[in-house]
């Protein structure tokens, strides 16, 4: 049997606010323990949330690009259960009623569009950090990061494979930070993924048994897990043993999934609404400011960029895969505005750069201005295209101009005839049996005559002028 | 006339006009609970030092011509409304040790006012009770009868100010918890309109009905304090940004104009006391002698209130008492040495018996597939009893009721029986459950020599006219001066 596999994801994003989802503390990562806290965000006896609106502004940002209808009233509701890195006993979060729901976003898989279909967006308060040491007979509890405020996204299980997992995951990032509300840091855990997995025979219209996936915090480990655990599913049906509904736990050392509790141990959450906060309205005027004031998103930018740049769909695709590698396109193309080289040189010389590097675009030793100089250079014939890649590596190094650079090395190209005209008269009469055997026909001789010209001029020949007058002087 | 005797409004003239300092009067209503407090067990916490301070402050203030209402003027707390300094501990073993960093939003504005903080005072564990017999501390004795209970859970602060302990106090009430132990002790109690008063700083009970309110020797002061707390607090988000009246200046003689409802299905309700029936009806007389017109109105629903409050009440507590863990501060007990040992020791040993059944009750409340037939449906029946108010406010403007079905029991006489003490509170948490100002009032003795109160409950933010009333009783009328002897 073929079978299918059913992939739905829940996605919790930390929002970039300077403050709390219910108090007024710092959200800064890093600080020491227990140095960002309050007597609201501790759980003290008597004291009362009061909800942060940049958090509700900054979901609504995410609900309209995501397509979504808005809650006209939401409402906050308790999730209920003990753990020592949750002070108050509960969680504030929305249940019933989230502040957006029904939504969705186009993903691209082999160059087809897919639309994955989002149940829901609601916010909620993230919870402390506990630290465990074998060789402590007790646990740390740091409090920092009790109330940063969360959105959690849930998708419709419209997931066929983990590549469309991984797919919508990337595209869900690139739309938070496009948003400008969450680093989309998975390492970091600003970014956290669980997944709803099940399988079933190709074209069956139910839907099999499902486990949830947590622990997964990274691309890669999303892709092995959701491999790994379809791979599970499909043995244990071949085995004829049943699926059971339960969360299993990726262990990325071991590349495999684990059972972590069953049905009979989920929690009774015992959902109710939060009596402390009143129901959240959003009124039109709200969304209608938020609609306003939302950048141009990452599918809007790509189309832009094929029709406006002429494009292929998949340089567009890397080009705007975040805002900023998208802004220094376009800063390049002020000054240096020809699309092709200037894509070219960003997707070829100054990814690789920053790949090798680690760095993102905003911390990218060539700038802009600089990238488009240099290409100014290479079309005003000022320096060769070969020269040029020497120059970018020069200016990755010291972050000086490709004028200076230019400049400080001599590595102007040598465009004189006279000049070039002297050269290739030398290295001819040094080649004799050379020109004799390209006279006899062997034409392509032409390039063995091109490199020792540019070797003797340290490559600052104009390869068009050398080329001309080797050409003139061997069939004259 | 001793110093501790006198009532707000009498201590503010005479501090005003410099004829006796605060501190006169905060040693004088010390030196009270010393000498009486050892009968009636009022007092968890008398902050003494403290106060000395705060009265030798006001002094200070009043010489500067400062002098506002509440300016050295001693008033005791209920030990559920956190004390910057001063330990609260919700008569709880649970947080018997535990000393609030921050002050709750009604302390920082008694103290904007130069107010004194005597002491905190005794309770039904977490507010939890309608006898303050609850309380992990110590037992409350009723000042007009050593042997019964004072009423709850607000008992220390009843008794406190019924013998005399403090001129006045702060309550909270959840299900009558001011009103109730008031009508026992033969104060004036009010449970402000639900949003009226910050419940910042004041331990969640149950976060949809808990209000704070005062308790005082008469109306005007009650209308003193109630200026006072009220008003909007953006660290409550259901505070309500309305403008407070000075309801002290409202108070006009005569109630003419003035319509009260009484329910009829109050008069038949099972358990109420005759003597407590008769005077009831011998103030409703009083009131109509006034000037005011009585009609009878109906509230068909209060009948399943108190079922209604049992479920939505313990559901609340179950989740607002999960903070109490024995994590972050409070009691601990080690249990076995695991988590969940350390959960299960520190709140079976931390917990009293009454809150344990809440919690244990709200928590079945909550579950999943019982949540639709209990939570859900309590909040349905609060709706419909909801409307039945507001319908009745639609043809009169107070609503006259008991606040008790009986005076003020034995100690130990309902201890053992949850169901019966859940009925002490029958006429009360209605109020709760709309969200409306009740309020209790003096309104006659039984042949035992019990106070007796009278409940009136007004729309919501609509306290001026309640206390109207009030006040228009209390001049015709002289329960309000009567004094237990101790």
């Amino acid at each position: 049997m073929i079978f299918e596999s059913v992939i739905g994801l829940e996605v919790h994003a930390q929002l970039k606010t300077n403050t709390k989802i219910f108090c007024s503390c710092s959200t800064t990562f890093g600080a020491s323990p227990n140095t960002h806290t309050c007597p609201v965000c501790l759980g003290m006896p008597g004291v009362l949330p009061v909800l942060n609106k940049k958090v509700v502004e900054y979901t609504l940002r995410m609900a309209v690009a995501t397509h979504c209808q808005i809650t006209p009233e939401s409402r906050f509701a308790r999730k209920n259960y003990f753990y020592p890195d949750l002070p108050k006993g509960y969680q504030i979060s929305q249940y019933e009623l989230p502040l957006a729901e029904n939504g969705f976003i186009d993903i691209e898989i082999n160059g087809n569009k897919k639309r994955i279909g989002i149940t829901r967006i609601h916010m909620e308060e993230d919870a402390g950090k506990l630290s465990h040491n074998p060789a402590w007979s007790y646990s740390m509890i740091d409090f920092n990061r009790t109330g940063v405020p969360l959105i959690e996204i849930v998708s419709e299980p419209d997931m066929r494979s983990a590549e469309e997992a991984v797919a919508y995951l990337k595209q869900l990032r690139s739309l938070v930070r496009y948003l400008g509300i969450c680093d989309g840091n998975m390492e970091e855990g600003s970014f956290r993924c669980d997944a709803n997995v099940s399988i079933m025979p190709k074209g069956s219209q139910t839907l099999g048994t499902r486990t949830e996936l947590k622990n997964i915090n990274s691309f890669k480990n999303i892709e092995k897990a959701l491999l790994f655990e379809i791979n599970r599913q499909k043995e244990t049906i071949h085995d004829s043993a049943r699926i059971i509904l339960e969360t299993r736990l990726w262990d990325p050392e071991k590349n495999r999934t684990l059972s972590m509790r069953g049905k009979e141990e989920a929690h009774d959450y015992r959902y109710f609404p939060d009596p402390d906060l009143l129901p959240l309205v959003v009124d039109n005027q709200w969304i209608n400011a938020i609609k306003a004031a939302l950048p141009e998103l990452p599918d809007e930018k790509k189309e832009r960029f094929v029709r406006e740049y002429s494009l292929s769909p998949y340089d567009a695709g890397i080009l705007t895969s975040t805002r900023e590698l998208a802004d220094y396109f376009e800063n390049c193309l002020k000054i240096f505005p020809r699309s092709k080289p200037v894509s070219n040189w960003i997707t070829g010389a100054l990814l690789g750069l920053l790949n090798a590097e680690g760095k993102p675009v905003s911390e990218s030793p060539v700038s802009a201005q600089n990238l488009a100089a240099l290409l100014k250079l290479i079309d005003e014939g000022t320096i060769s295209g070969k020269i040029a890649k020497t120059v970018f590596e020069e200016m990755a190094r010291s972050g000086k101009s490709p004028g200076e650079i230019v400049e400080e090395k001599g590595l102007v190209q040598v465009a004189d005839f006279s000049v070039i005209e002297a050269v290739v008269s030398s290295v001819l009469d040094r080649c004799p049996n050379e020109v004799k055997a390209y006279k006899q026909g062997k034409s392509k001789l032409l390039g063995f005559f091109v490199g020792r010209v540019m070797q003797e001029t340290g490559g600052k020949a104009n390869p068009k002028i050398v080329n001309q007058v080797l050409k003139e002087k061997l069939e004259s | 006339m001793n110093l501790y005797e006198l009532t707000m409004q009498q201590a503010h003239r005479l501090l005003s006009e410099k004829e006796v300092s605060s501190q006169e009067l905060t040693a004088a209503v010390i030196d009270r609970i010393k000498t009486v407090d050892e009968k009636t067990n009022a007092y968890i916490t008398v902050a003494e030092k403290t106060a000395m301070e705060e009265a030798r402050l006001a002094d200070k203030i009043i010489s500067e011509g400062n002098t506002l209402p509440l300016t050295g003027i001693p008033i005791a707390i209920k030990d559920l409304i956190c004390t910057e300094g001063i330990r609260t501990t919700c008569a709880s073993k649970i947080l018997e040790n535990f000393i609030p960093p921050y002050d709750a939003a009604v302390i920082k504005k008694l103290k904007n006012e130069g107010a004194v903080i005597v002491g905190k005072v005794n309770m039904d564990e977490f507010a939890m009770g309608s006898s303050t017999e609850h309380s992990s501390m110590k037992l409350t004795h009723n000042p007009w009868d050593l042997e019964r209970i004072p009423g709850g859970s607000s008992g220390g602060a009843a008794v406190a100010v019924a013998a005399d302990m403090c001129l006045g106090s702060l309550g909270s009430d959840t299900g009558g918890s001011i009103r109730q132990p008031a009508s026992h002790c033969g104060v004036v109690g009010m449970k402000p309109t639900y949003g009226r008063v910050s419940r910042f700083g004041l331990v969640a009970f149950a976060s949809s009905l808990d209000q704070i309110g005062p308790l005082t020797k008469n109306v005007r002061d009650c209308a003193m304090l109630m200026k006072v707390i009220s008003g909007y607090d953006p660290s409550d988000s259901t505070s309500v940004p309305k403008d407070v009246p000075d309801y002290t200046l409202l108070f006009q003689d005569g109630l003419k104009g003035i319509t009260v409802g009484i329910p009829k299905e109050y008069q038949s309700t099972k358990g109420l006391n005759p003597e407590v029936s008769a005077a009831i009806k011998s103030a409703v007389r009083t009131i109509e002698a006034i000037g005011a017109d009585c009609i009878e109105v109906s509230l068909p629903h209060v009948e399943y209130a108190v079922a209604a409050y049992y479920v939505i009440a313990s559901s609340e507590a179950s989740s607002n008492l999960a903070r109490y863990d024995g994590v972050k501060y409070g009691f601990r007990d080690k249990g076995n040495g695991n988590l969940l040992g350390m959960y299960r020791s520190t709140r079976s040993k931390g917990f009293g018996t009454e809150v344990q059944r809440r919690i244990i009750i709200g928590t079945y409340c909550l579950s999943a597939g019982y949540y639709d037939a209990y939570y859900k449906k309590a909040s349905q029946v609060r709706t419909l009893i909801m409307e039945d108010f507001s319908r009745a406010f639609k043809t009169c403007h107070v609503i006259l009721s008991p606040v008790a079905p009986t005076p003020a029991f034995k100690i130990g006489e309902k201890y053992d029986d949850p169901l019966t003490m859940y009925l002490s509170d029958i006429f009360t948490l209605s109020a709760n459950l709309a969200g409306i100002p009740g309020m209790s009032i003096p309104c006659g003795f039984s042949s035992e020599g019990l106070p007796i109160g009278l409940q009136i409950m007004g729309n919501h933010f609509n306290e001026e006219v309640m206390f109207k009333v009030a006040h228009n009783f209390e001049k015709a009328t002289d329960f309000h001066i009567q004094k237990p002897v101790l």
